[in-house]
């Protein structure tokens, strides 16, 4: 008995509708005490004009794509979305533009231009400005609203978009707080008063116009976004239109909403069907003021295609009590639509109608929450395979630590093939035919399944050949130890007492580390864990110096003969032991017997002195960026230094960080690298003039601006110039065969243009970084690695150590906030896709990426004393990686239900991967350069 | 002659742990809206004092290690002039390094210090009352097979396991339960009051049971 035109939609309720979008509008800029102050406007017409204001919930991750298309689409994008927020494809879900464009909508664009990359066709007219420069306060504005008193006063349009880009790039240079915020507002409240007076202006009787203002995002108290914080999560949203009732008394406290629900709500006030993945609920006061039959119908309309999509997703939607709820309220609907007919208009017609609305409201709610709920949905094979896949690889490399750190340092899997080749078929036919009944059983989308025949089968056999490696690993190890303890080489370390204090440590903070990844707190303060931890790496290492140089020498002859019965019977352990004879005697014995040539003099002095050095390093860069969740409101001196007033500061620090960097590289250089080494940091320093980040001393006047292409690739030519002379050296050292020299040089060299670039890349506040960076490896290389003969393993752990403290002493953390993008287009005139993510990886994982190379620089050097030391720092480094991150996968899937899944887990583990790219890329550098030398040995 | 100084030691030991608990107690009494989390800096005060007055009279009763000629006074005065000035230095190093693991410069300043004492009481003072005031004794003791006799074993497992217990206290700081023990130094203090404690009752059990081995060298 339904009445017959709710098929049709019904007819817009607005003729021209604006929306401006204010990136990074925070909902204090609007409803708090800054609104007051620098919106007087806006403030007027939400407290006394014909308004609605709201507070919209942002749905973390809050980056603008995501948040575009959740405002247009009013779904919930995943979480991988922030990772194509750099380079946005066209969008193809149903939304709101879409359906305006076939409706027959004219709409203008001005603005960021993710819109236009979203949608690339659906715009009468559009002026995209790249959001990439965020140093650029006024010009990506005034690219907006230059086209604004033209756009108004024709009449040629029905949906005009302006999303304002000056506010967020505010934000992130100069944080909520900073003077420029005000004068940003202002003209935002301006531009805000001249669109509402035009508005107003073109009324006419038939429909009136729809103002609409809100924020993507919020930001934190840094400034920052992409988290999940109260200030990056509450943005404004204003309706201003004539057609709604003139505010009487001031509101107290703005209602809260979903993002989402502007959609739908944008969409009814269109005349447009709601798009199809739309979670949105109807926002009712905006169309308050239509009749209790046409609200009735609004609703309806919401809730039929909520119903639908709740349908579409859930096999068992009818016991949702969503869905129950809107039956009855349909229900409830229809016999208030026969009353109306019967022409039944009276006070308790319109209190029925309330009630049914109500009934609507309730229904909304709690389908739209269901279906938000659903879209965390998992396709738990595909992450299965995923996760056999990872642990597989770590137990290979677990059970060949053994044989891997051996002298000869082989890291073999040992195939029997008779015995393992009917195991390895059987594993196969048994995984294929799990693939087949999970794929045709599934009932949700599976990638593996999607997945096309060949690939899943190389995958099927990649698993059952890795379980037989496994396998034989483990068969072998039970030969082994059913040999006779003579000839067995050790691989329990557990019982042998010749432990020293560091290597607990590090087996411990190992452990502690892989641990601490399961408790989201530790993730967001994860920077806490590594500064702890090489703070006691630094103390333990100080105080094995100690023991070195004051303990060894005043030994009485009882105690000495003490010591050498101890180290006798550890040699008796190692001659048994196939583990790194060489190294493990020679650095013990080493330790134990008091060298005299060891150190004397006032390097004693400086050489005991380095552990308190390197701690006063590390505690200076701590508080140069405040990093994490829960103190990063800090003040520290990064934020000091890039206020805008104490430019010369800042200029000082670079000059004298780019000083360091080259004094502190220079030394193993060649000739021409040293020049070009020199020449580049002075580039760097020209190119941070130019962009206007520092000042040269005889400048003394605010000069334009550029944005220094030609100085930055004054500096790439040599950074190339230097890698290339690097890598000529090493093709040299391993074709001609030439000196060890050659080689050591070469490798320097690729490491000094890693140097160079990084110092490009780096915001300047963060150079000292870098000098630290080099300070603290020659320091430790000089005093501490080489007196006192750790053996590979030990400083491959020492340097993977170090290399994560300084990726959060750069200022990453793991939530995506801190990732910093402007790296990413240093020397480039427009964004192109490879290099830009090329160097924005490079510069945010510098710290870890230069430690590694680094450490490859001091292994090589080291290859004298002992031969397969580049092959243990290879397979370490690869273990220490694979460890946290096979363990973490474990960890996430088990937690996926957390309520902090997409806020904390996931950003984690995209770091996590980024990380092992980077890692794999190290390792075949590293056993490239093994290669060469074994090569040479043979 | 091994066992009966086992015995002192326990007791010894014991005394000390009981005084550790009275002063969580006992000032209760005394002092108004006094208690370990809520007035955390009079506790700290309290505890070291106490310890460091216990651990002197006891050093003074038993003589763990009699020196075999008598010294003149003036010798003893700067004797102990020097272990002030230690004490106070070890007091500086720690917090030193505390600041340099990460606790604020400027900030409560005071709280890092009195956390600096508290750990000086339950390391450097045992060094000073049963070593005297010389670093080469430190070093040989904190190394390994360093220890002469058993309380130099006792020194060595209490002051590991205070230190050893600051650390670990460290580890809840980052959570966000947003507890008052979370409020530094609190749970850093507990950790290394817990560990001291936990010090005093090992050392007797660990030396008795390893009596056999433990083969000490007569000076």
């Amino acid at each position: 008995g339904m009445v017959s035109n709710w098929t049709k939609i019904p007819p817009p309720l607005f003729k021209k509708v604006v929306i401006v979008l204010i990136d990074a509008l925070r909902d204090d800029f609007v409803f708090g005490s800054k609104g007051k102050q620098f919106m007087p406007y806006t403030t007027q017409v939400v407290e006394k004009g014909t308004s609605y204001s709201f507070i919209a919930e942002a749905k973390p991750p809050t980056v603008t794509m995501p948040r575009i298309k959740a405002l247009m689409t009013g779904s919930i994008p995943g979480f991988i979305d922030v990772v194509v927020n750099l380079n946005s494809p066209a969008l193809l879900d149903d939304n709101l533009i879409w359906q305006a464009k076939i409706a027959g909508k004219r709409i203008i664009f001005y603005g960021d231009d993710t819109w236009v990359k979203l949608f690339p066709k659906h715009f009468v007219e559009y002026d995209g400005t790249t959001s990439f420069f965020v140093s650029d306060f006024t010009e990506v504005d005034d690219n907006v609203t230059r086209h604004l008193d033209r756009v108004l006063k024709r009449e040629d349009w029905d949906l005009l978009i302006l999303h304002y880009l000056g506010l967020d790039h505010i934000g992130h240079m100069t944080g909520p707080n900073s003077p420029l915020v005000g004068p940003k507002l202002r003209e935002m409240d301006n531009i805000l008063k001249k669109i509402h007076i035009s508005l107003l202006s073109k009324e006419e009787a038939s429909l009136p116009n729809l103002l609409v203002v809100c924020g993507d995002h919020g930001m934190s108290e840094t400034g920052s976004h992409g988290g999940s914080s109260e200030g990056e999560v509450h943005t404004p949203l204003l309706f201003i239109s004539s057609a709604f009732e003139k505010r009487s008394a001031p509101l107290a406290q703005p209602e809260h909403v979903q993002q989402t629900d502007l959609a739908s709500t944008l969409a009814i006030g269109l005349g447009l069907p709601i798009s199809r993945n739309s979670v949105g609920n109807l926002i009712l006061p905006v169309v308050g003021g239509k009749t209790m039959r046409e609200q009735l119908r609004f609703v309806h309309l919401n809730g039929f295609q909520l119903s639908r999509l709740l349908q579409e997703n859930t096999p068992a939607y009818e016991k949702d009590p969503g869905y129950e709820h809107f039956k009855i309220a349909e229900k409830s609907h229809g016999n208030w639509i026969k009353l109306y007919l019967e022409g039944n208009n009276s006070e308790i017609l319109l209190n029925l109608g309330k009630k049914v609305l109500k009934q609507y409201l309730e229904a909304l709610k709690t389908l739209s929450s269901s279906l938000s709920k659903q879209v965390a949905q998992y396709d738990m094979y595909s992450m299965m395979v995923g996760t056999v896949i990872i642990m597989e690889v770590l137990l290979l490399l677990l059970l060949s630590v053994p044989k891997a750190l051996s002298k000869r340092a082989e890291f073999e899997v040992p195939l029997s093939p008779p015995m393992f080749s009917l195991l390895f078929y059987l594993m196969c036919l048994m995984l294929c035919a799990v693939h087949v009944i999970v794929c045709t059983s599934a009932e949700s989308s599976c990638y593996f399944c999607s997945m096309s025949w060949l690939t899943a089968v190389g995958v099927m056999m990649l698993i059952s050949a890795l379980m037989c490696g496994i396998l034989s690993a483990i068969a072998k190890i039970f030969e082994n130890s059913r040999l006779p303890p003579k000839v067995r080489p050790c691989i329990n370390y557990g019982s042998n007492s010749n432990w020293s204090e560091v290597d607990v440590l590090i087996l411990a903070g190992t452990i502690g580390h892989v641990l601490s990844l399961g408790a989201s707190s530790f993730i967001e303060e994860e920077h806490q864990t590594w500064y702890f931890l090489i703070n006691t790496l630094c103390l333990m290492l100080c105080q094995e110096l100690c023991r070195n140089n004051f303990l060894l020498k005043e030994c009485d002859p009882q105690h000495s003969t003490n010591v050498r019965q101890n180290f006798g019977s550890i040699g008796e352990t190692s001659e048994c032991k196939n583990i790194d004879i060489p190294a493990a005697s020679h650095s013990k014995l080493g330790k134990a017997s008091p060298s005299t040539e060891f150190i004397k003099g006032s390097d004693k002095w400086i050489s005991l002195a380095t552990p308190w050095i390197i701690l006063i390093c590390c505690r200076l860069l701590r508080s140069l960026n405040q990093t994490g969740v829960q103190w990063a409101h800090r003040p520290d001196f990064g934020h000091w230094l890039t206020s805008s007033d104490d430019k010369s500061e800042l200029s000082f620090l670079t000059a004298v960080s780019l000083l360091m960097i080259f004094f502190l590289v220079q030394r193993r250089c060649s000739l021409v690298s040293k020049i070009a080494m020199a020449l580049g940091l002075l580039g760097v320093y020209s190119y941070r003039a130019a962009i206007g980040n520092v000042i040269f001393p005889w400048q003394h006047d605010g000069k334009d601006i550029s944005k220094g292409i030609t100085e930055a690739r004054f500096v790439y030519v040599f950074v190339l110039g230097i890698v290339f002379t690097g890598t000529k050296d090493l093709l040299k050292s391993q074709v001609i065969s030439a000196d060890f020299s050659t080689k050591s040089t070469g490798l320097w060299e690729v490491y000094s243009g890693l140097v160079l670039l990084a110092a490009l890349l780096f915001r300047p506040h963060n150079l000292p970084v870098l000098v630290f960076c080099l300070l603290i490896q020659t320091m430790m290389t000089k005093y501490i690695w080489i007196p006192l003969k750790f053996d590979a393993a030990q400083i491959t752990i020492m340097h993977y150590w170090f290399g994560q403290a300084f990726f959060y002493f750069q200022g990453n953390s793991n939530g995506i906030a801190t990732v910093d993008i402007s790296a990413g287009f240093v020397g480039l005139d427009s964004y192109v896709e490879l290099p830009a993510i090329f160097l924005t990886a490079f510069s945010t994982y510098a710290g870890p990426f230069l430690w590694a190379i680094h450490l490859l620089c001091y292994l090589s050097s080291e290859v004298s004393r002992n031969s397969a030391a580049v092959g243990h720092g290879c397979f370490c480094y690869a273990l220490m990686r694979s460890i946290p991150v096979a363990i973490y996968v474990v960890l996430v899937t088990g937690l996926r239900y957390h309520l902090f899944i997409w806020s904390v887990f996931s950003p984690k583990l995209l770091y996590e991967g980024v990380h092992v790219f980077i890692t794999a890329a190290v390792c075949l550098f590293f056993t490239a350069m093994d290669q060469n030398h074994s090569y040479k040995v043979q | 002659m091994r066992e009966a100084e086992i015995r002192r030691l326990l007791a010894a030991n014991l005394l000390c742990a009981l005084s550790i608990v009275l002063a969580a107690v006992v000032p209760a009494f005394f002092l108004d809206g006094f208690s370990v989390l809520g007035t955390h800096l009079t506790w700290l005060c309290v505890c070291s004092v106490c310890v460091a007055t216990l651990n002197i009279i006891l050093h003074l009763v038993l003589k763990p290690n009699q020196s075999p000629k008598r010294r003149s006074l003036a010798h003893k005065i700067s004797r102990f002039l020097k272990c002030c000035i230690y004490f106070f230095m070890s007091c500086i190093l720690f917090h030193a390094i505390i600041v340099l693991y990460g606790a604020p410069l400027i900030e409560s300043v005071t709280e890092t210090f009195l956390f600096a004492v508290l750990l000086s009481t339950f390391t450097t003072l045992q060094c000073l009352c049963l070593l005297g005031p010389n670093i080469q004794a430190w070093i040989r003791v904190f190394s390994k097979n360093g220890a002469m006799s058993i309380w130099e074993s006792s020194l060595q497992i209490t002051s590991m396991c205070s230190i050893l217990g600051a650390w670990f206290g460290a580890f809840p700081i980052p959570l966000d339960w947003d507890r008052p023990w979370q409020v530094w130094p609190i749970s850093c203090s507990l950790g290394a009051t817990f560990g001291y404690m936990a010090g005093l009752i090992i050392a007797p059990l660990w030396i008795h049971w390893n009596r056999k081995q433990l083969t000490y060298k007569s000076r």
